[in-house]
């Protein structure tokens, strides 16, 4: 009875798997494929406080659309807040307010934008009249000469802006630029002083805030342009480098010296932006459809969430691919690994490091991890003070190879953060325990099973379409369970076990 | 691949896969395995029932009374420390006589007071036991191996693995400790297993790392045609260990002791599948045979009566 139980389970599981993936497929003609990119993004902005039960108000500045970005539709998600779209200067402002609220608050603001592939200049526009600087005493003494000396060596405006910031990012800033910094090197730093130096040279200039916008992202961080008008129109700055140009994927949001979010009423503000570029017409299309033939269907679809759960789940759905590999490797081939799951995990972790460089620093803690935790066997230390000494060694290791490769100029050896440490320590525990008890050879023979899984798991998971297809189709994960059951029943021979016992096949022909 | 496979198939190879699913899944209760996992409730349990056992000396439970075992181990010159909770061999310490104020062991090293209380921490940290739970360690009698079989061994004590299905004896080794074993019985850290014929206890070819081989690799001498004494007594005993634990498959290894004759050393709920390769035969159609008649078969006689008569390895050859 119970022994045809995971039967019954993988069939029903299956034919509710495939069932779901059909209907999905035939009915409702959701594409099989990923399409062409597309040039329409969904941006979100996730704003999160703590309000102390009084009337708040918070305002965001919101999008306008640019040269390159129409805003398409936007809209306020936010429970029991009066909405309210303000302009401000150049700027739009969104203006949230409630009389009372109490306790943690989360609004959104989403907005799809569309790119528009425009070659005309910028339009033309009036020159503002320059706003004072603000500089005061020596600061102001400093601004003058500091303008005057560029101006005297630029012939136009490109020049003038490339010269400014290149001074302002230099390692060793001279005397004016120093004073002027005061010790502070931070970009947003630079570029108030460099938009005011501009100004006190009566050159109308101003910050631009905005974000890249690229694929799937999530905590998008904010990025500083800086403008200047050349008397016929505004011209952007990278104020990074001073050159001139802005970005293609550049989406700016504001522009001034304001904060991005001003709150009353409340406090412990977070805000977190994300982008992510829409499923193709064809999937928004398919999703019409179903909103017509099965309204609950959507409704508790992936596609309904937060962009930036979506993203998470993007990533977490693929675990379980992970896993079900897992077990064909150590079930059907019958590789030995550290830890059950570790190897997915670490896997997951080669996704941001690349496979090269996760092999390499996983290689290089683990086997540098490894001789300290075996010195530390003649330190004669009790296992759980052990174990907290090594995982100390693992972060510390960890950090020093991130300087390390950081000062080498090497970006990607920053990524060896992203391993799970705690897994990384129980690896080394577990790995030194074989290597003492059952010899090296053991030790690399499972550690080299424990990388093998990790790879054959980092490259499923990270082919796009398998990401794509999972995420669309989250159902073709009930088969991939039915699959486990029907492999937690099997009782065969383990691929590696057959060499094992290959002196029994040789007496019978 | 696939024909090596099939052969493995007719010969009757039972896989690590089938193992699991399909016997100690299927007739080892999940209640029963502390009885076997911790071998002071084993040691107590087959004393309870009048089989003989190595005598404890004493346990050591907490990291406090590491401090004493001086004091606790004065009387013994010979005794053996090892986790309660072990699994493999591991961590287990033969000491076979002393130096002053040093132990030497079984390999002929020396180990300092010092040494031997941080082995035994050790052991109480969990390091040896499976799931890297708190552990107890045991101090007990040191079996002096029978002389009948002092030509097939070498260092540490040869024990005898029989393979104990619903209360029949299936199959037996002798796991013959080498150089490269340090002294351990266990075939993963490259002990010599010898199959054993059912019927009469006489080894019969060796496995030794996954090799087939006929001299042991240490001394050079046969090990293939030795008669094991009181063979009939050690499978008694070996049948009589279902009963005790009500485990449907387990392993039992059994020591021969020159002066105390056999000896339970420890019950296995998850016996290793090399077996099969010492005994150049597969388990399962030895399994499936008891499947099919161990209702007819009541008391330990019989049921010992039937494993010498079927699976008698000598006389199909």
């Amino acid at each position: 009875m119970s022994r045809r139980h995971p039967y019954v389970w993988a069939v029903s599981l299956t034919a509710i798997g495939l069932g779901l993936f059909l209907y999905k497929v035939v009915l409702l003609g959701f594409p099989l494929t990923p399409g062409t990119i597309s040039d329409i993004w969904t941006v979100e902005t996730r704003v999160a406080f703590v309000a102390r039960a009084e009337p708040v108000r918070v305002s965001m500045y919101i999008l306008r659309g640019s040269q390159r970005f129409i805003v398409v539709s936007e809209n306020f998600i936010s429970q029991g807040y009066g909405v309210n779209s303000v302009p401000e200067n150049d700027n739009q402002q969104g203006v949230w307010s409630i009389r009372k609220a109490k306790g943690s608050q989360t609004l959104y603001y989403r907005a799809v934008i569309r790119r528009v592939d425009t070659k005309e200049p910028p339009v033309r526009s009036a020159p503002p009249k320059a706003a004072p600087a603000g500089f005061e005493g020596a600061y102001l003494a400093a601004a003058e000469s500091l303008i005057a000396e560029i101006q005297a060596q630029s012939a136009d405006l490109d020049g003038l802006v490339g010269e400014l910031f290149k001074r302002l990012n230099r390692p060793q800033p001279d005397e004016n630029v120093a004073l002027l910094l005061g010790g502070e090197s931070s970009m947003s730093k630079k570029v108030d002083i460099g938009v005011r130096v501009l100004r006190h040279g009566r050159i109308p200039a101003r910050v631009v805030h905005g974000i890249r916008v690229r694929e799937y992202d999530r905590d998008v961080p904010l990025i500083q342009w800086v403008e200047a008008h050349d008397g016929a129109r505004w011209r952007g700055y990278d104020p990074s480098t001073g050159a001139a140009g802005v970005p293609e994927d550049y989406l700016p949001w504001w522009r001034g010296d304001k904060p991005f979010v001003e709150l009353t009423g409340a406090n412990r503000l977070q805000v977190s932006m994300s982008v992510s570029l829409n499923e193709e017409e064809a999937i928004r299309a398919a999703m019409d459809r179903a909103k017509i033939a099965s309204p609950g269907l959507l409704e508790f679809s992936l596609f309904s969430l937060p962009i930036q759960t979506q993203g998470v789940y993007r990533i977490l759905l693929l675990v379980p691919l992970g896993a079900f590999l897992l077990v064909i490797c150590r079930n059907v081939v019958g590789l030995k690994t550290f830890g059950t799951f570790m190897p997915v995990l670490i896997g997951l972790a080669f996704r941001e490091t690349q496979l090269a460089w996760g092999i390499f620093l996983f290689g290089v803690v683990v086997s540098i991890g490894l001789s300290i935790r075996l010195y530390l066997e003649r330190l004669k230390l009790l296992l759980v003070p052990r174990l907290a000494a090594v995982l100390f060694v693992v972060v510390l290791l960890m950090a020093a190879l991130s300087v390390l490769t950081n000062k080498l100029g090497l970006q990607r050896g920053l990524s060896v953060a992203l391993f799970p440490m705690v897994i990384l320590t129980m690896t080394i525990e577990r790995m030194s325990i074989v290597w003492e008890e059952r010899g090296p050879s053991e030790a690399v023979q499972q550690g080299i099973g424990s990388l093998m899984v990790a790879c054959v798991a980092y490259v499923i998971m990270t082919v796009d379409y398998i990401e794509y297809l999972v995420f669309v189709f989250p159902e073709m994960l009930l088969v991939l369970l039915a699959g486990i059951l029907l492999l937690g029943r099997y009782s065969g021979f383990r691929l590696l076990e057959l060499p094992r016992f290959k002196a029994l096949a040789e007496r019978k022909p | 691949m696939f024909r090596l496979a099939e052969r493995l198939v007719s010969t009757g190879v039972l896989g690590l896969n089938r193992r699991n699913a399909e016997y100690t899944l299927a007739w080892n209760p999940r209640s029963r395995y502390p009885l076997v996992d911790d071998k002071l409730r084993t040691k107590e349990l087959a004393l309870s029932a009048g089989i003989a056992v190595p005598e404890l000396y004493g346990v050591i439970e907490i990291e406090r009374q590491t401090r004493d075992l001086p004091a606790l181990l004065g009387a013994y010159t010979d005794f053996v420390i090892k986790p309660s909770h072990g699994s493999g061999g591991d961590g287990i310490l033969v000491i076979t006589g002393r130096l002053r104020d040093m132990y030497r062991r079984s390999n002929g090293q020396l180990m300092t007071r010092e040494e031997l209380r941080y082995h035994v921490s050790q052991i109480l940290s969990g390091i040896y036991s499976l799931g890297g739970h708190p552990d107890k360690a045991l101090i007990e009698y040191r079996v002096k191996f029978d002389p009948l079989l002092d030509s097939i061994s070498y260092q540490g004590v040869p024990d005898i693995r029989i393979i104990v299905f619903l209360g029949v004896p299936v199959m037996a080794m002798v796991r013959l400790p080498t150089r490269m074993s340090d002294g351990k019985a266990n075939l993963h850290q490259g002990a010599l297993g010898v199959g054993v014929d059912m019927a009469t206890g006489t080894t019969l070819t060796a496995v030794w790392r996954n090799d087939v081989v006929s001299e042991h690799p240490d001394t050079g001498n046969s090990v293939v045609g030795v008669k094991i004494p009181n063979w009939e007594v050690l499978l008694e005993l070996a049948a009589r260990c279902h009963e005790l634990t009500d485990l449907g498959y387990q392993g039992v290894d059994i020591v021969l002791d020159r002066d105390k004759g056999p000896l339970v050393l420890e019950l296995n709920a998850r016996p290793g599948l090399n077996i099969q390769i010492a005994n150049r035969a597969g388990l399962l159609p030895r399994l499936y045979l008891v499947e099919q008649h161990h209702k007819e078969l009541v008391s330990v006689e019989e049921r010992v009566a039937f494993a010498r008569k079927q699976f008698c390895t000598l006389k199909e050859r």
